[in-house]
């Protein structure tokens, strides 16, 4: 059991990080309360005068409650862009359910005799509402905060994904990692956070209602001051970058870049893989990872920033395969084989840039390109019982259309069945599924399975120096020794990690390399 | 007792309330003088709750009118009228949440009284009504028991000083003891000399013994509005007959009084010594069980015989 030292050394490492986070969470979480009581408890008020509307508010605010957090945080984003925005926006939609039910349920909880005799005494409506029933149902509401709150403090992890902060940073960079420490060094704040939250909230719920109703006063206060924590300032600088949470972890990623160039001066946020380029193109931030070959890259106006110091390893793709798979289908080598050597980086760019941005179907994509080239064969109609290969790729465009091609491939060439399963994750999820045997197949990249996958010393890299064939041969070599998985010919192009800027932008500001981002940024 | 020479202080014209199909409370009219003490009384369901609440706009009625000296209630905002006009419910309905005395003290805060005056009149109030405010003042509704928290009811009813009070079976959730004691306090109460008062319950003796006059209503119709004497020896109809059936004896022991029965007394008789408005039912109780003299067969057998020619000299 080394995981306990290794968090704690990890935290002391990162402490001003984990500081910030924790503040951005409560900031986060806090604003969003006090928004869904500033909005649900009025509602709530007013769906009791009109119950008939209760049960459509209720049921919009319950399915709003379903849509997955991270669903509703697509939505949100082309309207908002990223940002706190989304996240609190979010947030505040999770919150609101629990906190309308428990205005109505609370009110109607009060005593029917005690509102007609306030009213018969002569309160007003709005007397009878915030003397009577919202102080007597103040227990119950506070119930519906508290719920609100756990919820809160649990989906503001995600923030992290639209750059909001908060502590989902480590936590995704550890899942994009398998860097179970990184992992817990965010859960574990974010889970004691929940349960202080809960607990505070419970020992008020406890109080009476008369005690309630200043409480509720003091939390009107508070809420806001805690959201402000959010907004403390953030360090300035000429430059914003935005990255993916794998980026800013992976040696060959953000701490191999500034090793070799500096940029030191280069204050990151971390967000959602897929909102990486749209960050980019609305000038949220200036700089972002990205893969040399994106079809966005073309479409978005960005510009590769050249690496002179070939700090990223070369990236050829190449399908990744059990070994049993071609023993047991030989036929299968030679039909594989016929897209060796046939994508280039443009070619390939293009193929991205029409699912990524035209969004055309990747089969669609592969079918054209298949036919342009010569090699498309209709499927053969289906044998029964014919034996299954499982195609998996990584969640993102070009792995889609590389699967749709190989299972376009085999479909016409033989008679096997194929299934793909497209969307695994990250690398690790798609390794360890073909380790397992969930999957035959996946397109890995040759610099992915040298830095995550094989981790070799730096002794080693350093005789690789980055040469792809010698790259290339290692990996296949290890692989091979280390897992019994079978590397087959590269594809042609090499998708490599790069950083890119604006075009426009990279151009006034005269980068076009990363050393040249460096001496603008330490300058 | 009623001045029927002033102006009505409450007058109901054609009172008419639906809901759905049939009517809760059909045509009903009535007019009330000041310091008249009204009881609407009729079994479970008949309307007498809706007809109340009508009174004070907690019900807004579909046909008819409600006035209070003589003006339209409709031309006063609801709440500027109930605070004008006592209410009490069976279920008392205090503010859980306040103290007694902040519950005493809630009408007079909202017509905006002055605060000493305020804390004045709650603390005499609350003494009126035995429960001494330093004991009970700063107490909350859940420390109190039933009778005491309908005593609060009804000091939070009078804490304005209201001409016009509006009950609905105050005494209906109270065991019986409590029940005889509250009702004989709430005649006795100085406070409510002379208000007018609307009173609702299902219970026939508590009606005879509070009333000035009845309105017996059957189903959202009155069927009969008149004094208890009126009701008991001039029926209306089978109903308002049948109604008092079972009762009908105490109620007339309790409805005819010395001053009924004295012509047909033997000449020299004590009883000729107690007050003419006592009711023969008090007069037997006292020649029963009075403290000083020991039990009088001579004195209730006279008794009993001038109230049987008394009875049957009233047409019935
Ligand atoms: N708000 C209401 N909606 C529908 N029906 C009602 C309402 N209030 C009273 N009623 C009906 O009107 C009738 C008379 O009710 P109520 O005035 O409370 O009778 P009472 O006080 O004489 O027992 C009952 O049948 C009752 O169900
Ligand atoms: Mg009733």
């Amino acid at each position: 059991m080394k995981t306990l030292p290794e968090l704690l050394t990890f935290w002391q490492t990162q402490a001003g990080k984990l500081g910030e986070q924790t503040l951005q969470h409560i900031g986060l979480t806090a604003a969003a309360l006090l928004l869904a009581v500033v909005l649900g408890v009025p509602l709530g008020l007013w769906l009791t005068r009109r119950p008939r509307w209760a049960p459509v508010v209720l049921g919009l605010a319950g399915i709003l409650q379903t849509v997955p957090s991270i669903a509703l945080l697509g939505f949100l984003i082309p309207w908002l862009g990223i940002g706190p925005k989304p996240a609190i926006l979010a947030l505040l939609l999770y919150s609101l359910l629990p906190i309308i039910r428990n205005t109505v349920t609370g009110i109607q909880g009060v005593s029917p005799a005690v509102v007609e005799a306030a009213r018969g005494l002569g309160f007003t409506d709005w007397q009878v509402q915030s003397q009577v029933e919202l102080p007597l149902a103040l227990p119950v509401l506070f119930a519906g905060i508290r719920t609100a709150a756990v919820i809160g403090v649990g989906v503001a992890t995600l923030a992290a994904y639209v750059a909001a902060g908060g502590l989902g940073e480590f936590i995704f960079g550890g899942i994009a990692l398998n860097n179970p420490v990184m992992i817990l060094a965010g859960a574990l704040p974010a889970a004691a956070l929940a349960l202080a939250f809960d607990a505070a909230l419970a020992g008020l719920q406890r109080l009476d209602s008369r005690r309630l109703v200043g409480v509720g006063k003091v939390l009107l206060v508070l809420l806001p001051l805690l959201g402000g924590l959010y907004l403390l300032p953030r360090a300035s600088s000429k430059l914003q970058a935005g990255f993916s949470p794998e980026f800013v972890g992976r040696a060959d990623g953000l701490p191999g870049l500034r090793r070799a160039y500096g940029l030191r001066r280069l204050p990151s946020v971390v967000l959602a893989p897929a909102l990486v380029y749209e960050a980019a193109r609305n000038a949220d931030v200036d700089v972002i990872d990205g893969y040399s070959t994106d079809g966005r890259i073309r479409a978005y106006g960005l510009q590769v920033l050249r690496d002179d110091k070939r700090v990223f390893p070369p990236y050829y793709a190449a399908p990744v395969v059990r070994p049993a798979l071609l023993q047991a289908h030989p036929e299968l080598r030679p039909v594989l084989a016929q897209l060796t050597g046939l994508l280039t980086d443009s070619a390939m760019t293009e193929l991205n840039y029409r699912v990524d941005y035209l969004h055309q179907q990747p089969r669609a994509v592969a079918e054209a390109f298949l036919r342009q080239r010569g090699l498309w064969r209709d499927p053969r109609p289906k044998v029964p019982g014919a034996a299954v290969v499982r195609l998996g790729s990584k969640i993102f465009a070009e792995q889609y259309i590389l699967v749709e091609m190989y299972a376009a491939l085999i479909r016409g060439a033989t008679d096997l069945s194929v299934e793909t399963k497209t969307g695994l994750g990250g690398t690790t999820i798609c390794f360890e599924a073909l380790r397992s045997g969930t999957i035959d197949m996946y397109p890995e990249y040759t610099g992915t399975g040298l830095q995550v996958l094989l981790q070799p010393s730096p002794a080693t890299l350093d005789s690789l120096n980055g040469q792809p064939a010698a790259v290339f041969d290692y990996v296949k070599q290890e692989f091979r020794r280390r897992y019994k998985l079978e590397w087959l010919p590269p594809l042609g192009f090499n998708n490599t990690y790069a950083l890119l800027m604006r075009q426009r932008q990279a151009r006034e500001l005269g980068i076009g390399s990363l050393s040249e981002l460096g001496q603008y940024l330490g300058r | 007792m009623a001045d029927s020479a002033s102006a009505p202080i409450i007058r109901a014209t054609g009172l008419t309330k639906r809901y759905g199909p049939h009517a809760v409370v059909q045509d009903v009219s009535f007019a009330l003088h000041p310091g008249e003490t009204l009881v609407l009384l009729g079994p479970s369901g008949c309307g007498k709750t809706t007809l109340l609440r009508l009174l004070n706009r907690l019900v807004e009625p579909d046909a008819g009118t409600v006035e209070i000296n003589g003006q339209d209630v409709r031309r006063q905002q609801p709440e500027e009228l109930r605070r004008g006009i006592g209410y009490v419910i069976q279920q008392v309905g205090l503010l859980p949440h306040y103290s007694v005395a902040d519950n005493v003290a809630v009408v007079p805060r909202l017509l905006g009284h002055a605060p000493a005056a305020i804390e004045a009149r709650t603390a005499a109030l609350l003494r009126r009504l035995h429960l001494p405010p330093e004991q009970y003042a700063a107490r909350f509704p859940h420390e109190l028991s039933g009778g005491q928290q309908q005593r609060v009811g009804l000091a939070r009813a009078l804490a304005a000083d209201p001409p016009i009070i509006l009950l609905d079976e105050p005494f209906g959730a109270l065991d019986p003891v409590t029940r005889t004691q509250i009702r004989r306090d709430f005649r006795e109460l100085e406070e409510l000399r002379d208000k007018t008062i609307v009173l609702v319950t299902h219970d026939v003796t508590e009606a005879f013994e509070l009333a000035d006059r009845i309105m017996l209503l059957d189903a959202g119709r009155v069927q009969q509005l008149g004094t208890p004497r009126e009701l008991l020896f001039q029926s209306a109809n089978d109903f308002v007959r049948r109604f008092f059936a079972a009762e009908r004896l105490p109620l007339q022991l309790r409805t005819l009084t010395l001053a009924d029965v004295q012509p047909f007394l033997p000449p020299g008789s004590q009883l000729r010594e107690l007050p003419a408005k006592l009711p023969v039912h008090d007069a037997l109780e006292q020649l029963t069980s009075g403290p000083k003299r020991p039990p009088s067969s001579a004195g209730v057998g006279a008794l009993m015989h001038a109230f049987e020619q008394a009875l049957q000299a009233e047409p019935v």
